[in-house]
């Protein structure tokens, strides 16, 4: 084992953890907002935006995410509309692009772990809002939203540990984040064994991490469903009897 | 046990023509009825007999396909749909006359990721927007009336059956409601615990509080109330003081359902 050469690795890798992280905090935040919108135009009265979505969520869902950032990266600069648009500071960037096409998976399936928490809103509890003469906004942000996002945690979860795992994606795009800065040094050293081990440890403790706040966001958003600590001594003291 | 005031005080509700179908089944077949303030109204009814539908069609949780609700004089603005049928001209009109009843589900329906407490102060501060601390402290006043101020910290979780229905009376009273409406509020409980509720609606009755009872408690019916209304297949089949409504019915039916 070359402890020295481990040292190395690490060191330049974990300085390429601020971008991995920036890369997983900024889709995954865009995302968000984006999965919100479609899983409520999900349930929207009028047809077509309801078709609208459920056609973003089929091909974002449907096709590689390599292949739609290869697309947002080569693909977009092809259209002279883009090239002079406002927004083209940002496309022509690697960076914007790999979080553009990040955020606009990851919103696909979001959207659907949000729909599946918003349908497990028990309907009693919108009617009791409604008989309160709460408008539909009111409705949606202060009951149906906190209960569906409770239920949609541990899926979204879920979602969050592959997004932080899928930025390694970028690397392909030039930037130079964990799998990115590894790749070059195994182009350096030809040992591809011992940087993936490192580069695969230092993506364990980020979503070690992230599972213990989702686990922490979880039981700080539930204590509805745990006992009341007010039973928890009776329940001691009962067991001592 | 009605009193003599209650048939020269205001109208509080006001029903016209009421009808309603789901698909091919028409649930209600025209009916009219007012409340005036102060009244008790129980109605009565086999299960299909339409008493539900009629209750939520005076708060719009069903729309009625025709006809006319009136609620403490302002009367909500419809509109003919297309299809043959209505809908309100005004969302914002009828959730400002939502708010003024009350409305008690057979099912409690609590929030569950709120406690007790922010049950009751919900809507007060939310829809109606009245300052935090007078409707904290009016909450606990209406806790303790229902007997429950000890668990205003709880989650509807750990509630009983009986002690979650009473929070849904408090948080429907805190709206300070002109009617409250109750829809089978006892049908979900336990039968021990049948009696702790009907405890805490026979004091809102002896205050005064105009109210609407969908029940199948004939007793509550028969002491309680003021007045009794007999659903049949979506038609008013008995209407009048339980005394006379009980002791001597007009309808076969209604001598038959009362003996079941």
């Amino acid at each position: 084992m070359d402890w020295t050469f481990l040292q190395e690795t690490f060191i330049s890798l974990v300085s390429a953890v601020p971008l991995t992280l920036l890369l997983a905090a900024n889709s995954i935040a865009l995302g968000a907002i984006l999965a919100v919108g479609i899983a409520v135009a999900r349930f929207s009265a009028i047809a077509p935006v309801r078709w609208l979505a459920q056609a973003y969520v089929f091909v974002f869902r449907g096709t590689p995410l390599l292949v739609q950032i290869f697309i947002i990266y080569y693909g977009l600069s092809q259209f002279p509309a883009i090239r002079h648009s406002l927004l083209w500071p940002i496309l022509r960037e690697p960076y914007w692009c790999a979080v553009l096409a990040l955020a606009l998976n990851t919103a696909a399936y979001t959207s659907e772990i949000v729909r599946g928490g918003l349908l497990s809103v028990p309907f009693g509890q919108v009617e009791a809002a409604r008989a309160c003469g709460m408008s539909r906004f009111m409705i949606f942000r202060r009951i149906t939203l906190p209960l569906g996002v409770r239920q949609a945690l541990p899926g979204y979860g879920n979602e969050m540990i592959s997004m932080v795992k899928a930025t390694s994606l970028a690397s392909i795009i030039t930037l130079m984040e964990v799998t990115g800065v590894a790749a070059r040094i195994i182009s350096e050293s030809y040992r591809a064994i011992e940087v993936f081990i490192v580069a695969g440890a230092i993506y364990l403790t980020i979503n070690f991490l992230l599972t213990r706040l989702v686990q922490l966001v979880e039981f700080r958003l539930s204590p509805h469903l745990r006992q009341p600590v007010a039973v928890l001594p009776a329940i001691i003291e009962g067991e001592a009897h | 046990m009605s009193s003599p005031a209650s048939s020269i005080a205001p109208v509080a509700i006001s029903v016209r023509d009421i009808h309603k179908s789901f698909g091919p089944i028409e649930v209600l077949k025209g009916i009219s009825l007012d409340a005036r303030e102060g009244e008790v109204v129980s109605i009565l009814g086999s299960s299909g007999s339409g008493k539900s539908t009629l209750l939520r069609c005076i708060n719009m949780l069903e729309t009625p396909d025709r006809g006319e609700v009136t609620v403490a004089g302002e009367t909500i603005e419809m509109l003919a749909a297309g299809n043959g049928k209505s809908r309100p001209k005004d969302r914002a009109q009828v959730d400002r006359i939502r708010s003024r009843l009350g409305m008690v589900f057979q099912s409690f329906n609590l929030w569950s990721h709120k406690t007790v407490l922010e049950n009751v102060i919900e809507a007060p501060i939310h829809v109606q927007k009245r300052p935090r601390a007078e409707c904290i402290e009016e909450a606990e006043a209406l806790l303790a009336k229902v007997g429950i101020a000890a668990k205003r910290n709880h989650y509807p979780a750990h509630l009983s059956g009986g002690q979650q229905q009473r929070a849904a009376i408090a948080r429907a009273l805190a709206m300070r409601p002109a009617v409250m409406l109750f829809d089978e509020p006892t049908s979900a409980l336990d039968p021990e615990l049948v009696g702790e509720v009907l405890r805490v609606m026979r004091a809102l009755a002896e205050e005064g509080r105009t109210m609407l009872v969908v029940t199948h408690e004939m007793g509550f019916a028969r002491d309680v109330s003021s007045r009794v209304i007999f659903l049949h297949q979506g038609q008013i089949e008995e209407d009048g003081r339980p005394d006379e409504v009980f002791g001597n019915a007009k309808s076969e039916r209604f001598r038959r359902f009362i003996k079941a």
